[in-house]
């Protein structure tokens, strides 16, 4: 059970949390100009790194907004959060 | 009693305090302070259980909870019982009964003990390959291996206890009260860290405190007085909480860890009542220091499980601790010194102990002397060989060893005894440091497995490090807290300590039988029968990955998760496969450590707070006039209201039938209700949802479906338009949560943008919905200042309005195709708008009806229940609902889907209606669908979604969905069910008043 530094509300036990997959995946903005396989890319395919992925992540059961987490999956350990909008750290 | 076996009283028994329980129905007395197994064991009774495969008798093997052997059900047949209990954890009160488990019929004389006549027959992986054999052999053996496995019984009845849950934050958390523990708690108090420190046992103190006196001094004090004086001093220290009888389960990431502890489980059943049995704590702790101490290791040699033998640790803690001696003849079998501590203990104690028997060529260490200057005979370079005596050890063979260790040499010598201490050498306690992520490393010179890498903030501490004579173990210590607590002194840094010195070493995994191994028993796994052979023969058979070999033997898959033999398991597969133990690595130690009662998980989480529940303002009404309700998600909900004796069906015609002739009222106040404002308010409604939104007039009303972005429908429900920038959705019960969420989510990270807020008002507002024909006229006599001309307010338009002053919002809206009103007030004001709403429509028969009778109204109308007649692979083309879909907005959520290759498919699975060739046949929900009878296999084209019998069309009517449904009007299909097949006809889903005459009626 991890311990979340929420960007807006700081140290909280990781049950007052909901994780939202893979962050930084943009939502097309002319999806019809897609083929059925770039939208199937933007829908369906995941990268689900072992390692140090990137991650969305959203305080359900406190301020409700949803931010950025940087996690290495082998180890749990969070290496960074931060805001939605924000660039993702280049490393 | 037999009081011969009772030893110079010990300080942790009060021998003025005798207590009187019963073992398999026979009454014993044991002293308060004694276990269960300290005080059958001065009754002189090992035998305590069978094993698990062989049913071999099996006694008290250890003083603590690595026991794999003395396992009993407490207080069987009562409502308090429990099984798998370690006798060793029991701490004895007036009244307690304890029982044998795993044996049949009694443990004198167990029919399964057949199993250890025919063991060569159940070999490892028994169990498995039995299952591969054809089925009909598992058959003939089923009843037997139920009727004679199976560790205990669980209870019966109603547990009467009560659980509770603590959630703990400190800065130090301790596990493990021994001398490493308590001076690194007091260290950690004293220098102003808010700490916990947890021990699973009644003391603390640990080994320490009865530790020898002659060889283990501290500033010239033994080292037990010494201890002594230091947990007195715990008692003053403000910053330090205790906790004995609490047992740490898992470890978890981020220093979160649950501990049991443990509250009246030692009392008398009569002082149990009304209190907190156990506590399941949650401790989230900045730093923790584990001083989980090292659990003794046995030796694996030729039938090392009788009754009688027992850890020799176990055998010096039971004479010095509980003033218990195992055995009237004792002998010793080692490959190190601690066997020598504990034969030294006997002998001062006055027990005759007879024989040292010591896998290693010599040892000159201080206690090794002393022993042999009290007379006590050694056997260098021998070892067991055999043992003998069927419920309890009365004799053992040794013979010498080979140089190399791997064969016996010479004559078997026969010493007879009734008690073996073992002693095998220590393992580390590392289960909890690997539990939260920790990764050992291998010590080769002393067979380690040690704590290397910390995923948290936490050290090892103690004989868990590895270390295990205690002057290093103080050293190190004071060096390790000043680092992890950053402070620049402990208490102890200076003092003065004489322990001994383990001065030669040697060992072997499985000690050499004069027998072909095919012919011996050497136990590993003693709960579970696993024997080195076991191990062997896995290896043979292919089998080299550790995990694989754990479950194919079922080596520490028991209740003590083979606490015990595990090293030795992982030794024996080394030196087999001749690989490097450090290479082959550990299996997982999984939570918990000890086993948990259900009642700790859950807490006070039971019966009526086992889940929250959600109850509408008209609540009481409803309860007052014998509602039957229904859960959907946390709501209770009405579900329908019978009267003079009615079953469901009944009262469920009866109001389907009311509502369509006259008038009915739902409550509807659990609809979820979600407030939209801001300037970009339309164009988020757009974007939701698959129809078009600009345009809806203010007072106008519109039903909306809502995708995900997989095109597969998500929601539906109506929202009114309330203003210029300002919008009421609805949405279904069990979704309201997710669909803000949902909206939430797109809002906060795809357009953030937009000028949107979102206000979930679902307990704001209570809801009565009434309808059917005279449902007007109702409306008219509760607010008669209200237009409710069809050109004034026609169907799908909203008015603000008034009942005595009261604000209330009214909706003309209908999910059963009547005429008819949402009305939505303050929730404080809903039971009295609902009574109101009744006595008003008492002229009409103005008829309650609930969600069974909703959802059969609207099946008549063919309108369909997100979740219930879709299940997330439902387009809204799927649902015939193509008139919802915009063609003419750019982009809504789920509209690329809808062009993907797969949701185009012709022959994707569609909602039609069905009706039976025999209207009176109501088709089972979830019924399968075929077109064809005479195939094999036979194909499924899809599944009943809805059905029910329907009073207004007096048949049978149901929606289902069917692959390629919409091209099938009018085509017969069958349902086949386990006694007939029901022939059906496809229909437009639209049962009744398909032109919506009534709407306007
Ligand atoms: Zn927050």
């Amino acid at each position: 059970m991890f311990v979340i530094n929420c960007p807006y509300c700081g140290e909280r036990d990781q049950q007052e949390f909901k994780a939202g997959g893979e962050a930084h995946i943009e939502r097309p903005k002319q999806p019809t100009e897609l083929s059925d396989d770039e939208w199937a890319e933007y829908l369906f395919m995941r990268k689900n790194i072992k390692g140090v992925q990137f991650e969305r992540w959203n305080h359900a059961h406190g301020c409700r907004k949803w931010f950025n987490m940087v996690r290495d999956t082998s180890n749990d350990e969070i290496k960074l959060v931060y805001k939605m909008g924000e660039k993702p750290p280049l490393e | 009693m037999s009081a011969n076996l009772r030893v110079k009283s010990s300080e942790y028994i009060d021998e003025t305090h005798r207590v009187s329980f019963k073992f398999n129905g026979k009454t014993y007395y044991g002293f308060k302070g004694d276990t269960l197994a300290s005080a059958l064991l001065a009754n002189d009774v090992h035998l305590v259980g069978r094993s698990f495969k062989y049913h071999r008798p099996r006694g008290i093997m250890t003083a603590g909870s690595e026991e794999p052997n003395a396992i009993v059900q407490v207080n069987d047949k009562t409502n308090r019982t429990e099984p798998n209990v370690r006798a060793t954890e029991v701490e004895i009160y007036e009244g307690l009964e304890a029982s044998s488990q795993n044996c049949w019929p009694n443990v004198n004389f167990d029919i399964g003990g057949i199993n250890n006549l025919i063991s060569p027959f159940l070999p490892a992986g028994f169990y498995y390959k039995t299952f591969m054999w054809p089925a009909s052999f598992w058959e003939k053996y089923e009843f037997f291996i139920r009727h004679s496995a199976g560790l205990g019984k669980s209870p019966s009845e109603k547990d009467p206890d009560i659980y509770d849950h603590r959630n703990i934050h400190c800065d130090v958390l301790v596990v493990g009260a021994g001398i490493s523990g308590i001076l690194a708690a007091k260290n950690a108090a004293k220098n102003n860290f808010k700490t916990l420190l947890i021990d699973e046992k009644n003391e603390l103190g640990g080994a320490t405190i009865y530790q020898n006196k002659e060889f283990n001094k501290i500033d010239n004090q033994s080292s037990s007085d010494w201890i002594k004086k230091e947990i007195n001093g715990l008692k003053n220290i403000s910053n330090l909480e205790i906790k004995t009888r609490t047992s740490v389960a898992a470890y978890h990431g981020y220093n979160y860890l649950l501990a049991r502890e443990n509250l009246t489980d030692h009392l008398e059943n009569k002082d149990k009542d009304n209190k907190v049995r156990q506590r399941l704590l949650k401790i989230r702790a900045k730093k923790v220091i584990l001083a989980t101490g090292a659990l003794e290791r046995p030796l694996i040699f030729n039938n090392n499980d009788r009754p009688g033998i027992m850890l020799s640790t176990a055998v010096k803690k039971y004479a010095d601790f509980f003033g218990v001696k195992c055995g009237k003849k004792n002998v010793f079998f080692t490959n190190n010194d601690s066997a020598y501590e504990s034969a030294l203990c006997l002998y001062n104690k006055g027990i005759k102990v007879d024989a040292i028997i010591d896998i290693r060529n010599n040892s000159n260490s201080k206690i090794v002397k002393a022993v042999k200057q009290v007379g006590i005979q050694i056997y260098w370079s021998h070892t067991v060989v055999d043992t003998n005596g069927y419920r309890r050890l009365n004799n053992i063979s040794i013979m010498k060893l080979s140089n190399d260790g791997m064969t016996v040499t010479g004559n078997r010598i026969n010493i007879s005894c009734d008690c073996l201490g073992v002693a095998g050498g220590w393992t580390p306690a590392v289960h909890l440091f690997t539990q939260s992520g920790g990764k050992l490393k291998f010590d080769e010179d002393n067979n380690l497995f040690l704590p290397n890498k910390y995923p948290s903030d936490q050290i090892s501490v103690g004989s868990c490090n590895g270390n295990f004579n205690l002057n290093e173990i103080m050293k190190e210590l004071s060096i390790k807290l000043k680092e992890f607590l950053k402070i620049n002194q402990t208490d102890f840094d200076n003092i003065v300590i004489e322990s001994e010195e383990e001065t030669s070493k040697r060992n072997i995994w499985l000690l050499p039988s004069d027998k072909a191994i095919g012919k011996t028993k050497p136990f590993v796994d003693y709960q579970n029968d696993a024997t080195a052979k076991d191990i062997k023969l896995a290896l043979r058979e292919g089998f080299r990955s550790i995990e694989h070999v754990k479950r194919y033997t079922t080596t520490g898959m028991g209740t003590d998760q083979g606490k015990l033999g595990n090293m030795h398991a992982l030794g024996i597969i080394a030196d087999t496969a001749g690989v490097k133990m450090g290479e082959l690595g550990t299996t997982t130690f999984r939570p918990p450590y000890t086993p948990l009662t259900f009642g700790t998980i859950v807490g006070r989480n039971v019966g009526e707070f086992f889940d929250v529940f959600r109850r509408t303002a008209m609540n009481n009404w409803h309860i007052e006039n014998k509602a039957e309700f229904e859960n959907v998600g946390q709501w209770k909900r009405g579900w329908y209201y019978p009267i003079n004796g009615e079953t469901m069906h009944q009262a469920v015609q009866r109001e389907s039938k009311a509502a369509r002739e006259s008038a009915g009222i739902l409550d509807a106040s659990t609809l979820g209700k979600i407030d939209i404002q801001g300037s970009d308010a339309s164009e988020f409604l757009n974007r939701v949802y698959t129809n078009a939104w600009s345009k809806l007039a203010i007072g106008k009303c519109r039903y909306g479906l809502m995708l995900n972005e997989d095109g597969m429908v998500y929601d539906d429900g109506v929202t009114t338009r309330l203003g210029e920038n300002h919008y009421l959705m609805t949405t279904t019960t069990g979704g309201a949560a997710n669909v803000l969420g949902k909206l939430e989510d797109y809002l906060q990270t795809e357009w953030p943008e937009l000028d949107v807020y979102l206000t979930s008002v679902t307990d704001h507002y209570a809801t009565a919905s009434v309808c059917g024909p005279n449902s007007k006229k109702i409306l008219k006599k509760i607010i008669p200042d209200l237009d409710l001309s069809d050109e004034n307010f026609p169907h799908m338009s909203f008015k603000e309005a008034k009942i005595n002053n009261i604000k209330c919002r009214v909706m003309r809206i209908s999910f059963t195709g009547e005429h008819s009103y949402e009305v939505n007030i303050q929730a404080s004001f809903g039971k009295a708008l609902w009574e109101k709403c009744i006595e008003a429509g008492k002229e009409f028969n103005i008829t309650p009806y609930g969600t069974e009778t909703m959802h059969l109204l609207r099946a008549e109308k063919g309108f369909i229940i997100v979740g219930q007649d879709t299940d997330g692979t439902m387009t809204p083309i799927d649902l015939q609902m193509d008139w919802i879909v915009s063609k003419k907005k750019y982009d809504f959520i789920g509209k690329r889907s809808l062009y993907r290759s797969d949701t185009m498919r012709e022959d994707r699975k569609q909602l039609v209606g069905l009706l039976t060739d025999d209207p009176n046949i109501i088709l089972e929900e979830g019924a399968q669908i075929v077109s064809e009878l005479n195939q094999n296999p036979i194909q499924m084209l899809g599944h009943i979604t809805s059905s029910y019998f329907s009073p207004n069309l007096n048949k049978s009517i149901a929606l289902a969905v069917v692959r390629g449904g919409k091209d099938m009007m009018g085509k017969k299909l069958f349902i086949p069910m386990e006694d007939k097949t029901i022939s059906v006809t496809v229909a437009n889903p639209v049962f009744f008043d398909e032109e919506n005459k009534r709407l306007n009626a």
